[in-house]
């Protein structure tokens, strides 16, 4: 694990000047992970947020190579590529002694229509990590909902009405499907916890073999906070237990961080303009319900952490 | 030469071994799956250089052909049908980042209803999408074009992909006696891949796949077009000296017996054999019949066209999909507006036939150039439908 001291001396692989809004958890997250490879990276990215804020011709804030080709393919792009490399390394025709090949996703290219093809990218083991740059919906369309957005957050596609409270569902657990993929490394980590994520990627970065990493992402517009609260958000999701960093290596899970005192989800909520509305009198059974299914994972988890 | 007892899934295969391509991304789909079952084998045995890619769909077939292409790499597939059009969303991404893929298709009819069988209507459903698109008549031709369309979309003035299409099991699965070239004259005549720009690599990286505006999205979709008016050449200059070399010449398309034809059908694939029978048929009766064959119809060849059918006084175009547009098949209104110019015009119907495989026979030919004498222009004739 490098020092913060060192860290600082690597190269940016994305500059600053893209147009991420201000307080987007989105580059953080690419330079942690990318600028934890001592090995050269090539970048895929699926469309979306990430995308359209650092490639707008004739810019680009990357200073790696970058490919974009759609939305729910990046897994699978990436693939083709790390063929590729692989085919041109065997016929000598490429000298790089190794690449680490790193595909982007929100959680709409990921969870959702781009889940087929992780899914297929993983199973055939490409030497890869996938990303998931999981802000709980789709920002970049103007926040709808996804299979990875919570229950009781209002969306443009599942909002807040006099019927319906936000989404219903609680979000599809894909952390632990992606582990039973049975991948060398999937870990959870999330923004705010920048130790945490530099030295999974590094641990994802030394093994070979499909990786995947998915990072919650606060995302100030869609969760509705103020833009200097993006870190802190991301650490009271893990204080809340609602999003527990941990990791599994070769099938063996590790709880990365335990929170000193377990805070209720309330505390997460309540800070966040998408859940405003589950403060509204009759709408308590709905916390009440968002804290079990919490507490439920949470146990779950800490037993398969041991 | 070899000279070999080959089916057209054979025939494709046999050329993808002979490239031996960098990469190979594929899924199986009746009637193309043999293509890319045959080329695994040769994987398997250790006879080419390929990494193999046998993804969980069509659509990362061609996502992972891009991303293999836009290392540098030389990339082929193979598809069919519903196949095709699960690529489609992609199809038109790998023309516009100019990846110059080679795509081995199967003509075969669309659902619904479900149907295996041959038609047009897949590859012309994706014709406006950047690719160019040769269809062979037969196993032979299929094995050419397939050697032929790796020159032709690698040149500098082209950087389109390419499909070549074989008829469903018509060619597809039916053996032919087929020349090859031998392996060494193939590497020779195919020569490196020249890559141009490279995400693998790392001294110059680029960012390629760019959210394009207003500002910039027309200028990068004119050259595209400009590409696709000089692929013209570059076919004809590659087809030319293909014939030169291994005595087998390929044009835009072929004339047969349409010199001084009065009455004509315009065709393209396997019915073009069987029509070729029936014009000498009637020739020996003395009926002026000819055809004019269309190998090449993206880019569309437009003024050969129109130069060819100059002076034949009735033309039955014959389309083997339906544009379901109510103004005919998609050859047939290529065929009209390129015949808008022309001095003289003739009568020119249009004829829908063999949808999801049904058969067209010598009968069936004989009864559409008899019906030429006395066709109105405009006429559409979906040929053979029970009522």
């Amino acid at each position: 694990m490098p020092t913060l001291k060192e860290l600082v001396t690597r190269k940016e692989p994305l500059t600053g000047g893209h147009r991420a809004c201000a307080g987007c958890g989105a580059p953080i997250i690419v330079k942690q992970v990318l600028m934890a490879s001592k090995d050269p990276v090539v970048v895929v990215s699926a469309t979306g947020c990430l995308e359209v804020v650092t490639t707008i011709f004739p810019y680009t804030a990357w200073k790696v190579p970058f490919l974009h080709n759609a939305f729910e393919n990046s897994a699978a792009t990436c693939s083709g590529i790390e063929a590729a490399y692989k085919s041109l390394k065997r016929q000598g025709k490429v000298k790089t002694d190794h690449i680490n090949f790193v595909a982007f996703g929100g959680d709409g290219g990921t969870y959702d229509i781009g889940f087929q093809s992780l899914s297929g990218a993983m199973e055939r083991g490409h030497d890869m990590l996938y990303v998931c740059y999981n802000n709980e919906a789709y920002m970049n369309t103007g926040i709808q909902r996804s299979s990875a957005t919570p229950k009781g957050a209002a969306t443009t596609t599942a909002p807040a009405g006099k019927v319906i409270p936000g989404k219903l569902q609680f979000p599809k657990n894909l952390t632990e499907i992606m582990v039973a993929h049975d991948l060398p490394y999937v870990a959870q980590s999330a923004v705010g916890f920048w130790r945490d994520l530099t030295l999974k990627a590094e641990k994802a970065f030394s093994k070979r073999g499909p990786k995947f990493l998915n990072v919650l992402q606060p995302c100030r517009l869609g969760w509705d906070y103020k833009p200097e609260d993006t870190c802190n958000l991301g650490r009271l999701a893990a204080d809340t237990c609602v999003w527990p960093l941990y990791e599994v290596e070769n099938g063996k899970y590790t709880l990365t961080y335990t929170p000193k005192t377990k805070k209720p989800v309330v505390e997460f909520l309540k800070v966040q303009g998408r859940f405003r509305h589950l403060f509204k009198p009759g709408n308590e059974a709905i916390i009440e319900s968002i804290q079990k299914e919490v507490d439920r994972r949470w146990e779950v988890l800490q037993k398969k952490c041991g | 030469m070899p000279v070999l007892a080959r089916t057209g899934n054979e025939a494709m295969a046999e050329a993808m071994r002979q490239i031996n391509p960098d990469v190979v991304a594929a899924y199986p789909i009746s009637p193309a799956t043999e293509v890319v079952m045959i080329f695994s084998k040769f994987v398997a045995d250790g006879l080419v250089d390929t990494e193999f890619v046998a993804v969980e769909s069509e659509h990362s077939a061609m996502s992972a052909c891009v991303g293999a292409a836009s290392a540098g790499c030389r990339v082929m597939t193979g598809t069919s049908s519903q196949g095709l059009q699960l690529m489609s969303e992609i199809l038109p991404i790998a023309s516009a980042l100019r990846q110059p893929i080679v795509l081995c298709e199967v003509n075969r009819a669309l659902s619904g209803p479900i149907n295996i069988h041959c038609d047009h209507s897949d590859t012309m459903a994706v014709r406006d999408f950047g690719w160019l698109q040769i269809f062979s008549e037969n196993a032979q031709e299929a094995y050419d074009s397939v050697l032929q369309m790796i020159k032709i979309v690698e040149d500098v003035k082209v950087r389109l992909p390419g499909m070549v299409t074989t008829d469903g099991f018509i060619i597809s699965h039916c053996m032919e006696k087929i020349e090859t070239l031998e392996d060494a004259e193939v590497k020779t005549y195919l020569g490196e891949h020249k890559k141009m720009n490279s995400t693998l690599d790392l001294t110059k990286p680029i960012t390629l796949g760019s959210l394009d505006l207003q500002d910039y999205y027309f200028e990068h979709r004119m050259p595209m077009a400009q590409a696709m008016i000089e692929a013209k050449e570059v076919i004809l200059k590659v087809g030319q000296e293909f014939g030169a070399k291994y005595g087998r010449p390929y044009g835009l398309l072929e004339k047969y017996k349409l010199d001084d034809a009065e009455v004509a059908i315009v065709a393209m694939g396997s019915t073009c054999g069987t029509a070729r029978v029936v014009i000498d048929e009637l020739r020996e009766k003395g009926i002026k019949a000819g055809m004019l064959k269309l190998r090449v119809f993206r880019p569309f060849p437009a003024a050969e066209v129109a130069e060819v059918l100059a002076g034949v006084k009735s033309i039955a175009v014959l389309d083997r999909s339906d544009s379901l547009s109510s103004q005919g098949g998609p050859l047939y209104t290529e065929v009209r507006s390129a015949l808008y110019d022309a001095k003289t015009k003739p009568v020119l119907s249009n004829y829908i036939y063999g949808l999801g495989g049904r058969e067209i026979n010598l009968e069936d030919l004989r009864q559409i150039f008899s019906e030429q004498k006395s066709n109105q222009s405009g006429k559409i004739v979906y040929f053979g439908v029970r009522e």
